[in-house]
């Protein structure tokens, strides 16, 4: 029974990952209209960043908020140089600019920082706690995670920039002639996607350790976490997300072993697609073709 | 990628011919098949056979340019039924002992249905969302691969070796020079097949979809079946050359159809021309040989080397080689 619950927590602590990098998702394909598959891959490049900062004496809080800075500006960069050239292009061209990205930044991260796994230092205390249910790492992480949670809603629930970003999305053309700069809102969203997956890569590399292929998991689970809650509900992602890191959890444990993890994700996309595809919160769209 | 409706019915371009321009195509169809031909006669062994996989990853590509090129569906999971092709030969092969011949068509009929149990799901997702699914497709496609309780069947991480078939009859061909005769005659047929499906009302009816779903719906098309169906189709070809695959490389193991392979797959696709039939051919040779040549411009990073290209593809060539050649007479005259 302690075992059982255990492997609850543990998943509610990965699930908080999932969750942030699904509201991610939902978030910025709000903002943006794009799901930016190579945002595993540059969490993972930032957490990279993160490591080196701190192996150079940094202390690890300072070196967080620079790496999320970082990563902020390395996201704006990527909109402005490259997704801006293609904005008008279709679907097909976007993924394929997000599938060359996904390949040169897993190389680059491969090539600057080499392919042995790196253990990764956490800043709580890291023991056992509440009777050894939860370590101090998995309640440091999940409340950093809800607290990143917390802040993106009421970014863009009550600040006028928040606004501005989701006026851009929903309607770019009246947003332009009210004085929203929407070039400008994109690239915000794709920075403030950055950013938060840099958060999520640090909270999770000292759980799962650093190399280069770290969140290829994290992004289809966090995927399937959105679909589960609501592909267009902020909240029900994140309900969505820890569901699915508890899922995850049990699932490996009790009943296919950890060798089909991941297909567990596919598993969980299909049925959420076939039995209810507006997810457990979202709005059922009757038609659009 | 409306390009293709920019090419006048046959009636209609015959008026504006510019003369010293038209090439009769039986001449066109003989030089094409004497170079097909030609790497029997000259070729080494080892690059007989990687002329062999260009052809085999042409088919594959050709397969998934039908769904997304063609019918505008964003696959990222192709790699799945090449997986599922090639383990399908590898076993009626190595466990069954059926003759090879057999294998193909068994691995075409079974892609075919498993293609049609993801896209009947698929039909709810478009665009970056399809694209993300069968993405967790390909990635879900190794550990599936290794599970245990299939392990009888599939040789579990060893995999299953299998050996390339003799040539029958007596001809005076080793094995390299017959399985690139049976890959080139293969491509050939399955590519005269979907140039004639793309040019037919189906065809039509999946490029309408891809290109205005509501009004190819309002013009009483079955969208919803017709998708599927293409999925399907897609997913038979693909898988067809998995099985080839099998057949080529000798062995079969789940590292062998990493999600890697379903990116490289569409990265043949872009390079090669979306929605081209003869596109896939360059594909299919692009990432056979240009993966060695990055590792020749840089040795530590070749994949940062073909991310870029794919980019600049993307950029400077959205049509591709294919668009590239449809391009080059009309450059050339305004010379």
């Amino acid at each position: 029974m302690n075992g059982f619950l255990h492997q609850v927590i543990a998943g509610i602590a990965t699930g908080g990952i999932y969750a942030s990098v699904a509201l991610a998702l939902v978030m910025i394909y709000q903002a943006t209209h794009h799901v930016n598959f190579a945002q595993g891959e540059m969490a993972t490049f930032s957490t990279y960043i993160a490591l080196t900062l701190v192996n150079a004496g940094w202390p690890f809080w300072l070196a967080f908020l620079a790496t999320v800075a970082i990563s902020f500006c390395l996201g704006v960069m990527i909109e402005r140089v490259l997704m801006r050239p293609v904005a008008n292009a279709s679907v097909l061209t976007h993924v394929g600019v997000f599938i060359g990205l996904v390949l040169v930044v897993s190389n680059l991260t491969g090539w600057v920082f080499d392919y042995t796994v790196k253990p990764f230092p956490t800043p709580f205390h890291d023991g056992p706690l509440l009777g050894g249910l939860i370590s101090g790492h998995e309640l440091g992480s999940t409340a950093v995670t809800l607290v990143v949670l917390g802040l993106v809603f009421l970014f863009f629930r009550y600040t006028r920039l928040g606004l501005a970003m989701r006026a851009a999305a929903y309607n770019p053309a009246s947003a332009r002639l009210v004085g929203v700069r929407v070039g400008w809102m994109l690239a915000l969203g794709w920075g403030l996607a950055a950013a938060i997956g840099a958060i999520a890569g640090i909270m999770v590399a000292p759980v799962v350790f650093l190399e280069p292929n770290m969140m290829l998991g994290i992004l289809l689970y966090a995927f399937a976490g959105a679909l589960l809650g609501g592909i267009d509900n902020p909240g029900g992602a994140v309900i969505g997300g820890f569901a699915v890191g508890v899922i995850e959890n049990l699932g490996g444990t009790y009943i296919v072993g950890t060798e089909l993890k991941l297909t567990l994700a596919l598993v969980i996309i299909i049925g959420v697609l076939l039995v209810r595809p507006a997810g457990l919160f979202g709005r059922v769209v009757l038609s659009r073709v | 990628m409306a390009s293709q409706f920019s090419e006048a019915p046959p009636s209609l371009r015959s008026g504006v011919v510019r003369p010293g321009f038209r090439v009769d195509p039986r001449l066109l169809w003989a030089i094409g098949i004497a170079l097909l031909l030609l790497p029997l006669f000259t070729a080494e062994s080892y690059r007989l056979f990687q002329l062999t996989l260009a052809a085999i990853y042409a088919i594959a590509i050709l397969g998934l340019n039908l769904v997304t090129g063609y019918n505008g569906q964003i696959s990222l999971g192709h790699g799945a039924f090449y997986a599922v092709g090639a383990y399908v030969a590898a076993i009626m092969l190595d466990k069954l002992s059926l003759p090879w011949w057999s294998t193909l068509p068994a691995a075409a009929v079974i892609c075919g249905i498993v293609g049609w149990g993801i896209g009947r799901p698929a039909l709810r997702l478009g665009g970056l969302y399809l694209a993300l699914t069968t993405f967790s497709l390909a990635v879900a496609v190794p550990q599936i691969l290794k599970y245990k309780g299939i392990e009888d069947w599939t040789g579990g991480v060893q995999g299953v070796l299998v050996t390339k078939p003799d040539a029958p009859f007596g001809l005076p061909l080793d094995v390299d020079q017959f399985l690139y005769l049976v890959t080139v005659g293969i491509a050939l047929g399955v590519f005269v097949l979907a140039r004639n499906l793309m040019a037919s009302r189906i065809g039509r009816a999946m490029m309408a979809i891809r290109d205005h779903a509501l009004a190819a719906e309002a013009m009483g098309m079955d969208i919803a079946n017709l998708k599927t169906a293409t999925f399907a189709v897609s997913a038979m070809i693909t898988g067809l050359a998995g099985a080839l695959s099998a057949i080529a490389v000798e062995f079969v193991s789940p590292d062998s159809f990493q999600a890697t392979l379903s990116i490289t797959l569409f990265v043949g696709m872009v390079v090669g021309g979306v929605a081209s039939i003869i596109g896939p051919i360059f594909g299919g040779l692009f990432v056979v040989f240009v993966p060695n040549l990055a590792e020749e411009i840089s040795k530590s990073a070749p994949g940062v080397i073909y991310g870029c290209i794919l980019i600049a593809f993307l950029f400077v060539l959205p049509g591709g080689v294919a668009g590239l050649l449809r391009r080059l007479p009309a450059l050339l005259r305004r010379r």
